[in-house]
């Protein structure tokens, strides 16, 4: 049977999370299709349609689904469940808000945060802020998989072929009125899926203070990261908490900067490939985790640091 | 105004977690147990808005077995006005959760649900969003701020992006980030006074809700640890080890 992935996109670009949802579909059939819902997304459409692998793009197109309300979306994607044996969406803040009100609707129990596929009814994922690794199995007629990004590769966006079809937009009565998004602009790398992420907490002890990751950051062409201590604290934006309750990531390095390392935190960062540590305490659980610990006061260490890649820089060029 | 609160018993968050050796699960035995993290900041709310007089009354619930009740005394500690334990032996799935609330808001007929985002046990992040599908409310979900004037409410909630701003109204279904508000110690006079307001208990089976589990759990084992790394003296090993050692600048 086919497997449906729900798109997060912005209405003209389809995020990361959707390609590597698209991946974990692909466990599980080779049939599978993507669903659209937004508005204007004529030409994000035509785009999809080019991904590796997908046998159809269903898009729904409307005024209405613009901010992609889940009281809206939630009934347009359960009207289509009967067809399909997985529904899949991203585990990130828009397939959390999303999946569950289908669940409801359907009456079936999703799986939330998948990180390995055994088979078509076996799936693993972690509890416990990833002390614990469950592998669960259901026999549900339809599965309603949220996908965790990192787990998974992203697919090809090119080389398919595939049919759009259209489907009609059903209201639904709502009293929500979206009001903004309140989003930093920022030239550097997506967190989720960056190479290289340079990550700040508490101990950077102001938000001032973060420029000087900031710096590091764009030397490295990295992403940057916040433990939740430096968010709650103001230093920088929501968005960039990593850790249970914040985003995960998988980069291939991650430089913590000033962070003790709570398990709250390395349940967003432990998969990453390379670790590097940076705190002026030995003690810190974070050196239990990293591949290269420095134990260094992060005011002296960032600028040496910056001046050693600089360094590098000129004997390359 | 009403305002129901749901609360979880969960492993308390200091907590070193253990997996059980014949892999079932993780150990619950004789670890500390406390109010999940994020339903602390649904308390906190729903009880500063009682003192704002927005809410004429608070009502903690939670679905678990007896030692459940020592949340919901904690939740009244912390001012919450009266709570119901709805017991069962099983761990319910979200969808079961959310079910059996809906059978109390049916009763209670509260104007708000206050809930956390998330709970730190199955780290599911459903139960809020199931229960504003069941009840045909409004979901406002991963909050930061929250005002409500009349039966209009305006909320900031967290997403990927940064901050989303809605406007909805009551009745709605609203979950909590932990930057939602900094929950209060509950002082020992509270503590002392919590022990004698109402505490109903209540059996599952007496709501006539399906609970049965639909997922089963094949094996709980632990996460691969990483190996060992090494400390570095200076940076210029740092820098050098990653670029010719780990070659990832
Ligand atoms: C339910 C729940 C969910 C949570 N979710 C998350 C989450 O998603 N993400 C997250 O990060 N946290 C989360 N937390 C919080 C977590 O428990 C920790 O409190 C937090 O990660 C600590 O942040 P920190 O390491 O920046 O701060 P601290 O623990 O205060 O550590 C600061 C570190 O900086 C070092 N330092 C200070 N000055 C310097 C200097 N000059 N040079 C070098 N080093 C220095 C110190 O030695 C210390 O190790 C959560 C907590 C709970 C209860
Ligand atoms: N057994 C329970 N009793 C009371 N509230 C619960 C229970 N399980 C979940 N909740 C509520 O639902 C929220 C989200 O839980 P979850 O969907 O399991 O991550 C929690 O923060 C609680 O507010």
């Amino acid at each position: 049977m086919a497997v449906l992935v729900i798109a997060e996109h912005d209405n003209s670009n389809l995020k990361s999370s959707t390609l590597n949802t698209i991946t974990a579909a692909k466990k599980l059939s080779d049939d599978i299709h993507l669903f659209i819902l937004g508005r204007n997304i004529g030409e994000l459409a035509n785009k999809s349609k080019d991904i590796h692998f997908l046998s159809k793009v269903i898009k729904c197109d409307n005024e209405k689904l613009k901010n992609f309300l889940p009281e809206l979306s939630a009934p347009l994607i359960s009207n289509l469940a009967e067809n399909y044996s997985h529904i899949l969406a991203p585990a990130s803040t828009f397939g959390k808000n999303l999946l569950p009100r289908v669940s409801a609707l359907l009456d079936i129990t999703q799986i939330s945060d998948v990180i390995d596929i055994v088979s078509n009814d076996t799936f693993v994922r972690p509890i416990y802020a990833g002390n614990a690794i469950s592998q669960v199995q259901t026999n549900q007629k339809i599965n309603l998989l949220t996908i965790r990004p990192t787990s998974f590769e992203k697919s090809e966006d090119s080389g398919g072929d595939a049919p759009i079809e259209e489907i009609p937009f059903v209201d639904t009565d709502l009293k929500t009125i979206f009001i903004n998004r309140e989003v930093s602009k920022s030239d550097r790398p997506e967190l989720g899926n960056a190479r290289i992420v340079v990550s700040g907490g508490r101990g950077l002890e102001n938000s001032d203070n973060f420029k000087l990751l900031y710096e590091l950051a764009d030397k490295l062409n990295a992403a940057v990261g916040a433990s939740r201590a430096a968010v709650d604290s103001g230093y920088i934006g929501n968005e960039y908490q990593v850790g249970q309750t914040g985003k995960m990531v998988a980069p291939e390095l991650y430089i913590a900067v000033g962070i003790s390392g709570a398990i709250q935190h390395l349940a967003g960062m432990k998969e990453s490939k390379v670790i590097v540590a940076i705190n002026k305490d030995l003690e810190a659980p974070i050196f239990n985790v990293a591949d290269y610990g420095l134990s260094s006061d992060l005011f002296q260490a960032i600028p040496e640091i910056i001046k050693e890649l600089d360094l590098l820089n000129q004997i390359e060029s | 105004m009403k305002v129901l609160v749901a609360v979880k018993r969960v492993v308390d968050y200091k907590v070193q977690i253990r997996v059980k050796s014949d892999n079932s699960g993780v150990e619950t035995q004789n670890v500390k147990m406390s109010v999940n993290p994020p339903d602390e900041n649904a308390i906190e709310e729903a009880v500063k808005l009682k003192e704002q007089g927005l809410a004429s009354e608070t009502i903690a619930v939670s679905i678990g077995d007896e030692k459940s009740q020592d949340v919901l005394r904690t939740s009244m500690a912390m001012g919450i006005d009266k709570s119901i334990l709805v017991k069962t032996q099983n761990t319910l799935e979200p969808l079961a959760v959310a079910k059996t609330l809906m059978k109390l808001i049916e009763k209670e007929k509260p104007d708000l649900v206050l809930m956390g985002k998330q709970a730190i046990d199955d780290d599911s992040n459903q139960t809020g969003q199931i229960l504003s599908a069941l009840l045909k409310w409004p979901q406002g979900c991963f909050i930061s701020n929250l005002k409500i004037e009349g039966k209009k409410v305006s909320i900031s909630r967290e997403i990927d992006e940064g901050i989303e701003n809605l406007e909805t109204s009551l009745p709605a279904v609203l979950t909590c980030d932990l930057r939602l508000n900094t929950p209060r110690f509950a002082s020992l006079p509270n503590i002392m006074k919590a022990k004698k307001k109402p505490l109903d208990i209540i059996d599952i089976d007496s709501l006539g809700v399906d609970t049965t589990p639909r997922i089963k759990t094949l094996k709980v084992i632990e996460p691969p640890k990483r190996k060992a790394g090494v400390m570095v003296s200076d940076v210029k090993e740092l820098v050098k080890k990653l670029k010719y050692e780990a070659k990832v600048i």
